[in-house]
């Protein structure tokens, strides 16, 4: 296989040919001091076995392909869903580098972030002069309608002060003393991007709703019909967010999305770059305080930001990523008993077409065995999803995920006779999932694209659902939540099931008498 | 559609100058007066590009740089794919760069080999309160029993470790020492350290040097009996393929390639390079350092090349014979005939197509100048280019062998900047990064990233340009490009620059 002009090879095919396949086996055996290919196999299949998954699950320093990241992805996830807002993270700028490729390689769209560059001597004298230019610099070349600042490791180590770096910063004429720079610390060495979410988003509310950080008088709640809606960190808010806006409108509630960061990362292209889209107004975000409730479609990030907000006289529900008819059902009835109005037709008949195809379907996933893995709030929401379908979350792995969490998992798990099997594997990562599958193997696994390593290693054919997902394009267009997102969750799995049946059974005059045209 | 093919050097050097005035504007006079001194439009005849660089970046400007974790870890480090890096620190650093880079290799992943893997120490508070080098100590204890295969350990510091004062050169040493001497590599790439990725290549270079070369044992047997034409690849990560596509060309020639720093790289070849007669270096910029340093204290000369593009591979591959006998030339000569008709075919297929387009590019320490020649090769003109963390050495290459009169040079450049340049100048093509990538398609810009090479690749070597062509042409002529607008809008205005 040479490269050729007519037929240009790629790298999938280009190395495949003797002369590299030659050069690249000289070279190990030459020059790596490889191993002894008995002993890589050896070792290959040790790891595959219960003694090595007792080791593995004994770490208790060391973590191997964890599925979170850190605080403030997060901030930067919840700062782009206002309106003309530039998330301003204070700190090292190589932090800022990474949040934005992460973003953008999820959702293929831009993601503007600025940093305040700190270095070592803001290491050693603190990070002020740079939330002075900083501040001033952005305010001036993007401007932003709000800058909100989140921090990262390196100036919380450090200590600085945001609160007070902010005030000073306008004091010398950064930004003008009105305008507004809400802030959140958001340190990298506690929680994950979730707790980031959550953090930021109280830091936003807060400000607008309890006096600017001293600058203007608190706002006095008048309550009135609106509620408030949070998504959470969810790498499909493009199709969620504008899925729960038509729910909202078929209800005929009056609502405010706060954190709506649906537009901004789905723009198009048109010859404009628009660095700002769409987003929640800063007045909503303010007159969000006089709505009647709130709702978060994730627990587990808003755990301090609903607290605030029923401190602040509103009714509170939260979801854990609600997928599936069951746990859409609750979602509804809770819109329906606090706004008043009746579920809407429309929707009782998109629940009656999800209840359908499921009907069509289970008999493929009726009893089939699943892994998940992924934020805690959308693993349940996935769970309970699969019981509704008869089939078996076996093990279920949130390494941001904490006791608490796993508690309420289990409760899920014995809610169901599916569930009989199945567990909970707070704050581990994939690695130990990897023990899982080898040790006790399920048929499909569920998680964001890094599962992709765990497919290759153990056979278990991966059904991509979380966030990241970097490998494939475009799913964050679609909704998972509303009967028409579980819809969407179930045609993708069945997908992969039936995709896997076809690959099993594709063997001319061997397997091939399953390969059948009608399922 | 391009301007630059119309206009004469002088009025594109007084429109380039004009759009440096114009974006300056836009900031603070302090700032304005710092962003200055990194802009500028290059005057054919001078020895370096004009501007500063190296310099910090501004706060809150939106730089596209990253940090010396980034340099180490994500470039220098990462790819040595039998040994674990761990990320040491909060999860994030590790998480964000985890199989990013598309460094290729060959191995077990989890066995033998460990490059798509993330290891991290996952801060939590309490290891900032009270330090983490116990728990770094465990962490290589298990990693020793989990992964028994590796060859070594990097230990790759997030920043809050050279704050908290934790000693992680001390747990290396005794760790190694508990092990047999095992490479245990401290690396002090902190992400706040130095102005951007480049002090972490410094950083980990110097780390080679420490931990690597000088606890080679001189005495030891040779793993592999040397011969004259031993070389190694020096800068090269292999993305997509790179250094694989630039090896079989040296071992082509009758070079023996002893060792790739690091893409595909391995431990023993890091070893083993101080026997090599020659150094080859591909990215100046992140492993000059290591080539200074084997040249002084082993007397290894080395040379810098560029394989991109047959114009430019076929001078390196003769500089690179240059140092050895003439079996060795007239190696370089038949390996550049072989491939004489590949080249010519591609060229055929695609200079047509791309003949006359413009490109602007900005990338990290190498390609702003080394691809320029490829695209050259196609018939196609770079009219602006700058450097993520080039130093004024870049810089001076630059000017001196790469760009043409008139080109416009923007170093460290500001998301505003590069849009506003962009917009004005209508390039056929923008070459850069994740971050920039959507922000132009969406201007209806064509775009290739040139870090990643958009996943594709490889791009060195001859079999590599075939590819760099074809994802060239895919991009400028895509038939997306002509929807942008919708047809009942108005047809866009012919010259921005006319309009105004």
């Amino acid at each position: 296989m040479t490269q050729n002009a007519e037929h240009v090879l790629d790298h999938f095919e280009l190395f495949r040919g003797p002369e590299y396949q030659q050069m690249l086996a000289n070279k190990k055996a030459l020059f790596e001091n490889p191993h002894d290919p008995a002993e890589v196999e050896r070792i290959r299949e040790w790891a595959k076995t219960p003694e090595y998954r007792e080791k593995n699950f004994a770490r208790e320093a060391l973590t191997v392909n964890p599925a979170k990241a850190c605080q403030p992805l997060g901030a930067v996830f919840v700062a782009v869903g206002f309106e003309g807002t530039l998330p301003f993270v204070h700190g090292s700028q190589g932090c800022v580098a990474y949040y934005r490729s992460h973003l953008s390689r999820h959702f293929k769209e831009p993601s503007s972030c600025v940093s305040s560059s700190m270095t070592e001597d803001a290491a050693v004298f603190g990070g002020l002069n740079n939330m002075i230019d900083g501040l001033a610099n952005t305010y001036n070349m993007y401007k932003p309608k709000m800058i909100a600042v989140s921090t990262t490791c390196m100036a919380e180590v450090i200590g600085d002060d945001l609160n007070a770096f902010i005030k000073t910063a306008k004091e010398k004429g950064s930004v003008p003393n009105e305008y507004d720079v809400p802030f959140a610390h958001t340190p990298a060495f506690v929680g994950s991007h979730v707790t980031g979410y959550d953090n930021a988003l109280k830091g936003i509310l807060e400000h607008f709703w309890d006096g600017k950080a001293g600058t203007a008088p608190k706002l006095e709640r008048k309550e009135n019909d609106k509620i408030n809606f949070i998504g959470g960190f969810d790498g499909y808010t493009v199709g969620n967010i504008r899925e729960i806006k038509r729910i909202f409108e078929l209800m005929g509630i009056e609502y405010t999305i706060l954190a709506d960061n649906s537009d901004v990362f789905d723009t198009p292209t048109d010859g404009e770059f628009r660095m700002y889209d769409g987003g929640t107004t800063l007045e909503d975000a303010a007159n969000a305080i006089h709505a009647k409730a709130t709702i978060s479609m994730q627990q587990y990030c808003t755990e301090k930001t609903l607290p605030f907000i029923q401190g602040h006289g509103h009714e509170v529900a939260a979801f854990n990523h609600p997928v599936g008819v069951s746990a859409t059902d609750d979602f509804l009835m809770t819109l329906s008993r606090i706004s008043g109005k009746p579920i809407a037709k429309a929707l009782e008949q998109e629940r009656g077409r999800l209840v359908d195809a499921m009907a069509d379907s289970s008999a493929h996933i009726h009893g089939k065995k699943f892994a998940i893995y992924g934020d805690p709030d959308l693993c349940y929401g996935l769970a309970s999803f699969l019981l509704e379908l008869g089939a078996e979350p076996t093990h279920v792995l949130s390494t941001n995920g904490n006791k608490h969490w796993a508690e309420k998992m289990e409760a899920l798990f014995a809610s169901s006779p599916f569930g009989k099997n199945c567990h909970a594997y707070p704050g581990k990562d994939l690695w130990h999932m990897r023990s899982l599958l080898f040790t006790e193997p399920v048929d499909f696994l569920i998680g964001n694209t890094y599962g992709k390593y765990l497919e290759r290693d153990t056979g278990t054919p991966l059904i991509r659902i979380g966030f990241p997902v970097f490998d494939r394009h475009h799913h964050h267009r679609y909704p998972v939540w509303g009967y028409q997102g579980g819809m969407n969750v179930l045609v993708k799995i069945l997908d992969k099931i039936f995709d896997e049946i076809d690959k099993n059974t594709n063997v001319p005059a061997k397997t091939d008498y399953s390969f059948d045209i009608i399922r | 559609m391009s301007l630059a093919t119309t206009e004469s050097v002088a009025e594109i050097k007084a429109r380039n100058k004009q759009l440096i005035d114009e974006v300056l504007k836009v900031y603070p006079e302090k700032t304005a007066k710092r962003r200055a001194k990194h802009l500028n439009v290059h005057e054919a005849g001078k020895s370096d590009c004009g501007v500063k660089s190296n310099l910090k970046s501004i706060p809150g400007v939106m730089t596209i740089r990253g940090c010396a974790y980034a340099g180490s870890k994500g470039v220098v480090w990462g790819p040595i794919k039998d040994m674990i890096h761990i990320s040491h620190g909060p999860v994030g650093c590790g998480q964000y760069s985890w199989a990013a880079r598309r460094n290729y290799y060959i191995g077990t992943t989890g066995i033998d080999t460990f490059v798509t893997m993330q290891f991290t120490s996952d801060f939590q508070e309490k290891d900032i309160v009270f330090g983490g080098d116990k728990k770094l100590a465990k962490i290589i204890d298990e990693i020793q029993e989990l992964f028994p295969l590796n060859h070594g350990i990097t230990i790759q510091s997030e920043c809050p470790i050279g704050l908290i004062g934790d000693d992680i050169e001390a747990v290396s040493k005794v760790k190694s020492k508990e092990y047999d001497g095992k490479t245990i590599v401290p690396v002090r790439c902190e992400g706040f350290r130095g102005v951007s990725q480049s002090l972490g290549h410094h950083i980990a270079n110097d780390a080679v040097r420490d931990w690597i070369f000088d606890k080679v044992n001189p005495e030891a047997k040779p793993a592999f009996e040397p011969t004259p034409y031993d070389v190694a690849i020096i800068g090269d990560y292999n993305i997509g393929g790179d250094a694989w596509s630039s090896r079989i060309l040296l071992e082509e020639m009758g070079l023996r390639v002893i060792a790739q720093w690091s893409g595909d790289g391995s431990l023993a070849e890091l070893e083993a390079t101080p026997k090599a007669k020659l150094n080859v270096l591909h990215c100046y910029r992140s492993m000059n350092y290591i080539s200074r340093h084997m040249e002084e204290k082993f007397g290894i000369p080395w040379c810098e090349y560029n394989f991109f593009g047959p114009s430019k591979i076929a001078e390196s591959l003769r500089k690179i014979a240059s140092f050895f006998d003439d079996k060795i030339k007239e190696g370089a000569e038949r390996v550049i005939a072989k491939y004489q008709p590949l080249m010519d075919a591609v060229i055929a297929k695609y200079r047509p197509r791309l003949e006359g387009k413009t490109v602007m590019l900005f990338v990290g320490g190498l390609r702003p100048r080394h691809v320029i020649g490829a695209y050259e090769d196609l018939g196609m003109e770079v009219v602006g280019t700058g450097y993520e963390f080039g130093h004024n050495d870049d810089y001076q290459r630059t000017a001196q062998h790469y760009v043409k009169d008139g080109t416009l040079i923007y170093d460290d450049v500001t998301g505003y900047e590069f849009e506003r340049f962009v917009e004005k100048i209508q390039p056929d093509l923008v070459g850069s990064g994740i971050k920039e990538k959507y922000v132009f398609q969406k201007m209806g810009v064509p775009f290739r990233q040139m870090h990643s090479w958009d996943y594709s690749g490889p791009y060195h070597g001859y079999d590599g340009f075939a590819i760099f062509a074809r994802d060239m042409d895919m991009a400028i002529n895509s038939p997306i490009w002509k929807k942008t607008k919708a047809p009942w809008k108005d047809a866009p205005r012919p010259s921005l620059m006319a309009a105004e």
